[in-house]
């Protein structure tokens, strides 16, 4: 197999790195290894140390930084933010329809028990339409590329899509440690990431909030593993950060305890999953959460960002259907592909997994962050078999896509530089408008030869630039 | 026929608690089986919270209690004139689709002797209908009615197992029997005129409602052997019980809750 450098391509440097070249060659070791020591410090100092979504592993464990930054032009972007945009916009389009009138469902786009029977949809949401009918505000679409014009999606985050802080805070580290790079680049800014935020949740404010919205993040607390992140976007953005004890429901509005007493919350960014937000709709148990919050949500008392039920759009087994939900909501086709994908629940599917197994990449349909999967090629003939027999106990629950050629970025290593695996999460908001900062959260694979970037299996991160013209 | 309904409840605590949120489904949906004469519900001190209706078709209503409050009462009052449709819920609009209710719950999961028991009642049956009452009367068979022989967290399971139950088990081992059978199944809270000597007492009483294509869904009653009549007023409906519960609530502080019901449902005219 062979795979595209991102930098090094047809023995010529290509034209977005270019400036890096003469960068790297005049860093000698002692500098880097000093650099990279101090990046370092620098993220302990913040307190960066949380694991990206559903990933697992150690919370407290620092991700590795990467100094050696990832670069698209102009055009490759704009292709790029067209592509999310897209998505999201179908996403949501999606997500209205099936708690609406369900017409892809009857229309026979989508099979109804994938969407009607999958764990991820709420009931509770049925009947409803949130302001200006976004489901999912801040959709993270995980993106990897195989050649210079070839890019596809990889999965969907609807709900609450994290690691947006590594966007930010690699981007300040490495413009405080190579204030020079980014004088030689024209580099287009990330920061207004937290404000547009703002701006996008404000304006999904409910129909019963007079005035200027009041937001607030809703976290479950220091011992989240995100919760670095949920600070640092309040604080960002000058909002609130409360968890459910904080907040209680009166009449038809949810307030929030302050030291000058009860105020009025119009949205709610929470980070806390469905299952705990209200103990009075799901979960009787969860003490997380704010009991009556839904019926307040329900009748136009406050927004809740991302909606309950929005999973149901990011589902792994739901996934195979977006270019669909593309072509039937906006009458498009799809500028993003999706990675081809296999269902096992389909017999002729299953078939064909079963007969490709050493070449495929086998993922559980509710499973995340590289666990529970099998990457085919790197597997032993008794890993395979093992797996072929929990995909035979339960096809339904089991994809099947081929083994990318992800692309690389030269990524420091002992040695020197070295071509490592990446991909690309961009944060797309929605909200009034659609819109992204031109860059996003690029994870890169560390060890050698691995495709995998979860953080919780060797991942790191770099800095993304997208290069102004 | 014209149905009276009065129906407390009251919430006593121990100590005395800092607040209370309700959220109430206690309103009688809007077919073409019922219409409501004269409906209140009220809580005492409390301040009423947003009210909707949701994808099953039910208004919900959020309530809120000040603290420290040491009792509360929710006292329904209402006055409904309904019609015989056979258990056929027409008219009647919602925006889940059936399919959704296919799904398992806790205590809906069939497990070996309730799709053994659906499989006998149904197997082989093309006429859905046929089937759908053919099921009916296996649960009923299958579980004798007796209260107190089981609880509120009781499983259909469970209750097949003892054989005896009260009409939560009925109308759960009937949900549970239908879906394994593929057939949507959900379960619905009412209130039911009983004349004295006339079966199970059961003036605040629940059922299922099982798809039936071409009728959509139709009530089934295994507690009573039959299908809703005028003697029923339809309020809401769920997965199961808790989906369905009329009153959901919570308490903030530390007191004992202590709880207690009170229901009559007269015939205003026959």
């Amino acid at each position: 197999m062979t795979f595209f450098n991102e930098m090094y391509h047809d023995g010529e440097v290509r034209p977005p790195y270019a400036r890096l070249e003469g960068w790297t060659r005049a860093m000698p070791a002692e500098l880097r290894q000093m650099k990279q020591a101090e990046a370092e410090a620098l993220f302990r100092r913040i307190g960066i140390t949380f694991a990206v979504y559903g990933e697992g592993g150690d919370p407290d464990r620092l991700i590795p930084f990467d100094m050696f930054p990832r670069v698209f032009t102009q055009d490759e972007w704009r292709r790029l933010e067209r592509g999310i945009k897209q998505r999201a916009r179908a996403l949501n389009a999606f997500l209205v329809d099936v708690y609406g009138r369900g017409e892809i469902v009857r229309a026979g786009r989508i099979p109804g028990q994938l969407v009607y029977r999958n764990a991820a949809y709420e009931a509770a949401m049925a009947g409803f339409v949130p302001p200006r009918g976004v489901f999912s505000h801040i959709v993270g679409i995980d993106i990897v590329r195989t050649g210079p014009n070839d890019f596809f999606v990889l999965e969907d985050n609807c709900r609450t899509p994290s690691g947006v802080s590594y966007m930010l805070e690699n981007r300040e580290i490495m413009m405080r440690m190579f204030p020079a790079l980014f004088r030689e680049n024209r580099i287009e800014p990330v920061d207004s990431y937290p404000e547009r935020l703002r701006r996008t949740l404000a304006s999904v404010a409910p129909a019963k909030c007079a005035g200027e919205p009041t937001v607030v993040i809703l976290t479950p607390g220091h011992f989240n593993s995100a919760y670095y992140e949920h600070s640092f976007l309040a604080d960002l953005m000058g909002v609130e950060l409360v968890e459910g004890q904080d907040l209680f429901v009166e009449g038809e509005f949810v307030f929030m305890r302050t030291t000058e007493g009860p105020k009025r919350v119009d949205v709610i960014y929470r980070r806390i999953d469905d299952g705990f937000l209200d103990p009075l709709c799901f979960r009787p148990e969860s003490m997380l959460g704010v009991p009556g919050l839904m019926d307040v949500y329900r009748s136009g008392g406050v927004t809740l960002a991302s909606a309950p039920g929005a999973g149901v759009a990011d589902d792994k087994a739901v996934y195979v259907y977006v270019p669909e939900m593309v072509r039937f909501y906006l009458g498009e086709e799809p500028i993003l592909p999706n990675v081809p994908t296999w269902q096992c629940g389909q017999r002729e599917d299953l078939a064909h997994v079963l007969e490709h197994l050493p070449e495929l990449v086998v993922k559980e349909v509710h499973g995340s962050g590289g666990y529970g999967m099998l990457v085919g090629p790197r597997a032993s003939a008794a890993e395979i078999a093992a797996f072929r027999d929990r995909i035979l106990a339960d096809p339904d629950s089991y994809i099947a896509q081929p083994t990318l050629a992800l692309s690389t970025v030269p990524t420091f290593v002992a040695e020197g530089l070295a071509p490592r695996h990446v991909d690309l999460r961009p944060y797309c908001l929605v909200g009034e408008r659609v819109e992204l900062v031109p860059g996003g959260l690029t994870r890169v694979a560390l060890r050698e030869g691995s495709l995998v970037v979860n953080s919780s299996q060797g991942g790191g991160v770099k800095d993304t630039w997208v290069l102004a013209e | 026929m014209i149905l009276s309904v009065q129906h407390r409840t009251t919430y006593r605590y121990d100590r005395p608690v800092r607040g209370v949120v309700q959220s109430h489904r206690l309103t009688p949906s809007v077919f073409d089986g019922q219409r409501t004469l004269g409906w209140q519900v009220g809580l005492s001190e409390g301040i009423r919270g947003g009210g909707f209706r949701d994808g099953a078709g039910d208004w919900v209503q959020g309530w809120s209690v000040r603290g420290p409050v040491g009792e509360i009462v929710v006292l329904v009052q209402g006055t409904v004139e309904t019609a015989d449709l056979s258990g056929v819920l027409r008219g009647h609009r919602e925006a889940i689709p059936p399919e959704a209710y296919l799904r398992e719950t806790a205590t809906t999961r069939a497990d070996r002797a309730l799709a053994e028991l659906g499989l006998e009642a149904a197997a082989g049956l093309a006429d859905a209908l046929a089937a759908a009452h053919r099921m009916c009367e296996a649960v009923a068979g299958a579980i004798v009615w007796r209260p107190g022989a089981t609880q509120a967290a009781t499983t259909a399971a469970e209750a097949l197992a003892r054989g005896e139950g009260v009409c939560q088990d009925h109308a759960h081992a009937l949900i549970a029997v239908a879906r394994s059978r593929g057939v949507p199944a959900r379960y619905v809270t009412g209130y039911l005129f009983a004349a004295p000597g006339e079966g199970p007492q059961e003036a605040a009483h629940a059922w299922a409602e099982l798809w039936v294509q071409g009728l959509g869904w139709v009530g089934f009653d295994p507690a009573n052997r039959c299908c809703p009549d005028a003697r029923y007023i339809r309020i809401g409906s769920g997965l199961d019980a808790r989906g369905a519960a009329p009153i959901r609530g919570i308490a903030r502080g530390n007191g004992a809750e202590h709880l207690d019901v009170d229901v009559a449902v007269q015939a205003v005219q026959q």
